[in-house]
């Protein structure tokens, strides 16, 4: 099964990102109008690719990609993120805050859900506290865990209380400059009332606020959104609706956009890699995404600690050649990873001091494995196992690092595989995996932060290698009371700068958003999180 | 007969309770936690993670869930999977279009191995015959999907005389490809089934007796030959339509098709045990019906054959 939560990945080009983060930083999380898209609205239905939704369509369960794409259409929250990641007002009049830590929320006047009822402050309150409740199941549970009052081992209702009609406020546990740039995921939108009447047979067809509403879901089949017409804010749909076709094959998928019936693929099937980009021409997106592929170093490996550990570390991450690897074995769909970030991240920088460990260079690597050697010997006949799932393609790249590590450091290396996923996650839960591990990270949001305190801060609930550094912890801190985001986008560098020294992770690519279009639609765009921003596409009937 | 069917009908009872029983500890010992895996990379709160076990039985051992889920089956109510839609309307949904899909592949299998089958047979050792043999033998050859892949494309999208998937409406047009590739492998096999059994029986002493009393060629082929030759071919076919139908997997991905296969896939690799074993019972129920069928068709087909 392919579980990815569809938070994630973005689609404007490295120079793009780069340009942008020349001209100061200041374009994410500024609430100026988006530019004039181009393109009159049109009445076609435009087809997109999708897998069944694996829980009910409503902002509180779902958590993966087939149900994400629908809900980001069907719900509209305080924010929305633009093509280049970039959060603008949608329902918010104003987020602001003395302290970073105690907001005050104000909404506009008008909005209504689907079914004609208002949408208030207490639509948001409410909502929000039935997800973070933990007795009420819900898998987006964990995403208001920086709120105060939440907990994932009683049941305690978080900070979060209605002013009046259009306002409201919330308390988080700890500063966060960039709170406003959380509010455009999905686990943040409002629920109507009837909603609560009666979660259970609610699941079909979601009463939402967004720009589109479900007209049918066909299971396993189709599902049908078309526009809403009491839709007030500034995502207006440029099409006449959105089938989101249920496929079970990519490559099924591609085949059908290849004779034009399908007019949007979200996903490239590995078996077009070589040949979509000639296929597809201009029509063709292949772009850095949210996404940055590691591999952990468990801290409970000997091997891996103390001064000879980190010398460990550095040999193993200069000793992979990640140009050739995403070159040969990805045929250019993934991108050498520079920073423990992404590339579509406001702030993100390839030059961060301590970067360069990330550079391929196998004498320096065997210098470095040598020095440790003599520290504390492990012995010609040392293996490094690099553990993933084998339940998907991870065999292949896994085998290219391993001859790598091999040629440079002159130790073994082997591919250890779990069956299944799941078996793989138990194993890094208890702490079991006997060597290196692949980990990935895909942003919820996309903002600096999230890419390093879930993952790597003390405790932290994806810090799968248990790496523990007061150090770093307290710079995360620090850049969460910072005044400005360019301000706490230097700190979060120089907490960065840390993990270069340690390498809890070695970052190793970040992955491309591949997708395309056919020639029956005009105006497509991939937003930061690698799903089509689909209300700006244009097709004529 | 009366009785005879009534006996093979109470059959069903226990090889419904032994496959599902060992269906169920199949999926049961699948290594691994499918609710963990639920929440992604990221994961689920421990607490989540033990109300959704809660709900569906899954934290209780392993025959307490087997009574649970036998229980349901007996009250009609099979419950909900892991995405809270009803089991029923699971299978509902998904077992239409792959009757739809299986019915037509053996049909096209039944005439064309058949037919051809048959002239070859007449024909052994002729150009006809040799041809036939190396065709079936490429079609046994060449992995299904890789027939799948290549028709689709080439019949497909390149030349457009199919609609390349099936979809949002399945209907007999854009069924038609995927039933071909369906029956493809299943054709070679009746095919050369019925042309070993018409050339043995070709020889057999009621055709040269039926030869010597003068009837004509057409007689004795069509009601001598062929019908005593198609015993072991329909065995082939019976157990053959419960094979297509829950072996329609890669046809059903090549093609979109949402039926029984890729249901099935799907809530294995979820680990969602109580459909898994819906599905597999329905099909277990199929294949047995089939099977009787095919019984009770000797008996038309041999009058030697009779059933009290």
């Amino acid at each position: 099964m392919k579980i990815r939560r569809y938070a994630g990945v973005t689609t404007f080009i490295v120079a793009g990102a780069l340009a942008l983060t020349a001209c100061s930083g200041g374009s994410s999380g500024s609430n100026d109008e988006p530019s004039d898209a181009a393109g009159e609205a049109t009445t076609g239905i435009v087809s997109v690719n999708g897998t069944e939704p694996q829980n009910p369509l409503t902002p509180g369960m779902t958590n993966e990609v087939g149900g994400g794409l629908a809900v980001k259409n069907i719900f509209s929250g305080l924010v929305y993120y633009d093509s280049e990641g970039a959060s603008h007002n949608e329902m918010a009049e104003s987020i602001e805050s003395e302290d970073n830590q105690h907001w005050t929320i104000t909404i506009q006047d008008g909005w209504t859900f689907s079914d004609g009822t208002p949408v208030t402050a207490e639509s948001y309150v409410k909502a929000w506290k039935y997800t973070a409740l933990l007795s009420n199941g819900q898998n987006q549970q964990y995403f208001f865990h920086d709120f105060a009052g939440w907990s994932d081992t009683e049941d305690s209702e978080i900070a979060v209380e209605a002013v009046d009609e259009h306002t409201f406020t919330v308390e988080l546990i700890a500063p966060s400059a960039d709170f406003q740039l959380w509010l455009g995921y999905s686990a943040f939108m409002p629920m109507p009332d009837v909603f609560f009447e009666n979660p259970d047979i609610y699941s079909d067809a979601p009463v939402g606020n967004g720009p589109y509403v479900v007209d049918s879901w066909e299971h396993e089949n189709v599902i049908s959104l078309r526009p809403n017409p009491d839709y007030k804010g500034p995502r207006t749909p440029k099409n006449g609706g959105i089938d989101i076709v249920i496929y079970t094959d990519e490559n099924t998928a591609y085949n059908d956009l290849l004779s034009d019936n399908l007019d949007i693929i979200t996903n490239v099937p590995s078996s077009a890699f070589a040949t979509f980009e000639d296929d597809l021409g201009d029509r063709a997106i292949n772009q850095p995404a949210a996404v940055v592929q590691v591999v952990q170093v468990p801290e409970w490996r000997e091997e891996f600690q103390g001064e000879a550990g980190k010398l460990r570390r550095q040999a193993i991450s200069q000793a992979i050649d990640r140009e050739q690897v995403t070159e040969t074995v990805f045929g250019g769909t993934r991108t050498p990873a520079t920073d423990f970030t992404s590339p579509v991240i406001d702030g993100y920088s390839d030059d961060i001091p301590g970067a360069e460990v990330l550079q391929f260079d196998a004498e320096e690597a065997k210098r470095l494995w040598d020095e440790a050697e003599a520290m504390d010997p492990l012995g010609a006949d040392y293996t490094l196992e690099i553990a993933s799932n084998a339940d998907s393609d991870h065999q292949t790249w896994v085998d290219a690092v391993c001859n790598q590590v091999r040629n440079a450091l002159d130790i073994g290396c082997e591919f250890y595989p779990y069956p299944t996923f799941d078996e793989f996650l138990n194993a890094r839960d208890d702490a079991s995996v006997p060597g290196i591990f692949r980990g990935g990270w895909q942003a919820d949001w996309p903002s600096m932060s999230n890419f390093l305190g879930p993952v790597y801060g003390t405790g932290a609930g994806s810090n799968d290698a248990q790496y523990s550094n007061p150090a770093f912890d307290e710079k995360l801190k620090e850049a969460g009371q910072a005044a400005t985001p360019d301000e706490a986008t230097a700190l979060y560098k120089e907490a960065q700068q840390i993990l270069f020294e340690d390498l809890p992770g070695i970052p190793l690519w970040y992955n491309n958003a591949t997708a395309g279009y056919a020639e029956t639609v005009g105006n497509v765009e991939f937003g930061w999180d690698s799903d089509p921003i689909l209300y700006e596409v244009t097709k004529s009937e | 007969m009366r009785w005879y069917i009534g006996r093979r009908l109470l059959q069903v009872i226990p090889v419904f309770l032994g496959a599902t029983l060992l269906l169920y500890a199949l999926v049961f010992l699948r290594p691994g936690d499918p609710v963990a895996a639920l929440g992604g990379e990221r994961g689920l709160p421990e607490a989540v993670q033990e109300q959704i076990r809660e709900r569906y039985n899954l934290d209780k051992p392993f025959l307490v869930q087997y009574l649970l889920f036998l229980k349901g089956v007996f009250t009609l109510d099979f419950g909900v999977d892991f995405r809270g839609r009803e089991i029923v309307d699971v299978i509902a949904g998904a077992f239409p279009v792959t009757i739809q899909l299986a019915v037509m592949a053996l049909i096209i299998e039944a005439v064309f191995g058949i037919g051809l089958g048959l002239v070859a047979g007449l024909r052994k050792g002729g150009i006809f015959d040799g041809s036939v043999l190396v065709i079936s033998l490429l079609v046994i050859a060449v992995p299904t999907f890789v027939i799948g892949f290549v028709l689709q494309f080439l019949l497909g999208v390149k030349a457009g005389l199919f609609p390349v998937t099936v979809g949002r409406d399945p209907n007999f047009e854009s069924l038609l490809l995927p039933a071909i590739v369906l029956a493809a492998a299943s054709f070679a096999y009746v095919l050369r089934l019925t042309r070993t059994s018409v050339a043995e029986n070709l020889s057999a002493d009621y055709v040269r007796t039926a030869r010597a009393r003068g009837l004509t060629r057409s007689r004795v082929t069509g009601r001598h030959v062929l019908r005593n030759s198609l015993i072991p071919v329909v065995t082939f076919l019976g157990g053959d339509l419960g094979g297509l139908m829950a072996g329609a997997i890669v046809t059903e991905g090549i093609f979109n098709i949402n039926g029984v296969g890729g249901t099935l896939y799907q809530a294995i690799t979820r680990g969602e045990n109580v459909t898994v074993v819906s599905l597999t019972t329905v099909l277990v129920i199929v294949y047995i019906l089939a099977n009787l069928l095919v019984d009770l068709l000797y008996a038309a087909l041999d009058p030697r054959i009779r059933y009290a």
